[in-house]
């Protein structure tokens, strides 16, 4: 398990190959990029919250869906349209604790870590969507509860 | 009630609507939403949250936290808009 915060760009190939490396047990590798879209925009955050929330987050799906491994990384500062800005990375030993496991930490990461975008000079504002999206994980499940 | 030195940090648009990012305080506030209080009623630049309340959320030593939380033994406090990260 692990977690970053950084500026720096992160290679998808690269963290998968870290995450498998000398090991056997991983059936099921999934993972999510969440990327810019359309217009530029600057991420503020709050340093040492940032990491321990995603660790929080972490901790919380590795229990939840027995996972076997996990990556996320969170870029920070100012980013253009078509950059990467979000990684979750999950394994298990069977497809669908890793496939649960990834939708459950983007929809939390998005109500749960302290990142804060900046688009056009304008603070963009949380969405309903996503407050439901981590909402309706709630029930503890693999399924979101969707209500 | 006694008088205790906290850490203040403020994100996004409570950043740049109060104009200081980061600052140390004195406050006999008891919970959060009294320092909160105590803040827009007292520090320059706060009086323009006034209105916006309802949408500032808080942590305590960089845990998320609620207005009714106790600031025992608490040294840091952040004010921040709902977060929207991802």
């Amino acid at each position: 398990m692990s977690v970053s915060v950084q500026q720096a760009d992160f290679d998808l190939a690269a963290e998968l190959a870290a995450l498998r490396h000398g090991r056997t047990d991983l059936g099921a590798l999934v993972s999510f990029i969440g990327s810019v879209r359309d217009v530029p925009l600057t991420l503020e955050h709050y340093p040492a919250m940032t990491e321990r929330a995603l660790m929080a987050l972490e901790a919380e799906a590795a229990q939840r869906f027995n996972l076997c491994a996990s990556r996320l990384i969170h870029r920070y500062g100012a980013l253009n349209p078509g950059d990467q800005i979000v990684l979750v990375l999950t394994a298990s030993r069977h497809r669908a604790a890793a496939f649960a496991a990834t939708q459950f930490l983007i929809d939390k990461l998005k109500t749960e870590v302290p990142f804060w975008k900046l688009e056009n000079g304008t603070w963009v504002e949380q969405r309903a969507d996503d407050r439901h999206a981590a909402r309706d994980w709630q029930g503890g499940g693999f399924e979101p509860q969707r209500s | 009630m006694t008088l205790h030195t906290l850490k203040i940090l403020t994100f996004a648009w409570v950043r740049t609507q109060t104009g200081a990012p980061e600052f140390e305080v004195q406050t006999k506030a008891a919970t959060v939403g009294a320092l909160l209080e105590e803040l827009i009623a007292t520090r320059p630049g706060w009086e323009k949250l006034v209105g916006r309340q309802e949408a500032i959320r808080c942590a305590v030593d960089q845990v998320f936290a609620e207005r009714h939380t106790s600031l025992d033994g608490v040294r840091e406090v952040a004010f921040f808009p709902p977060v929207t990260g991802g």
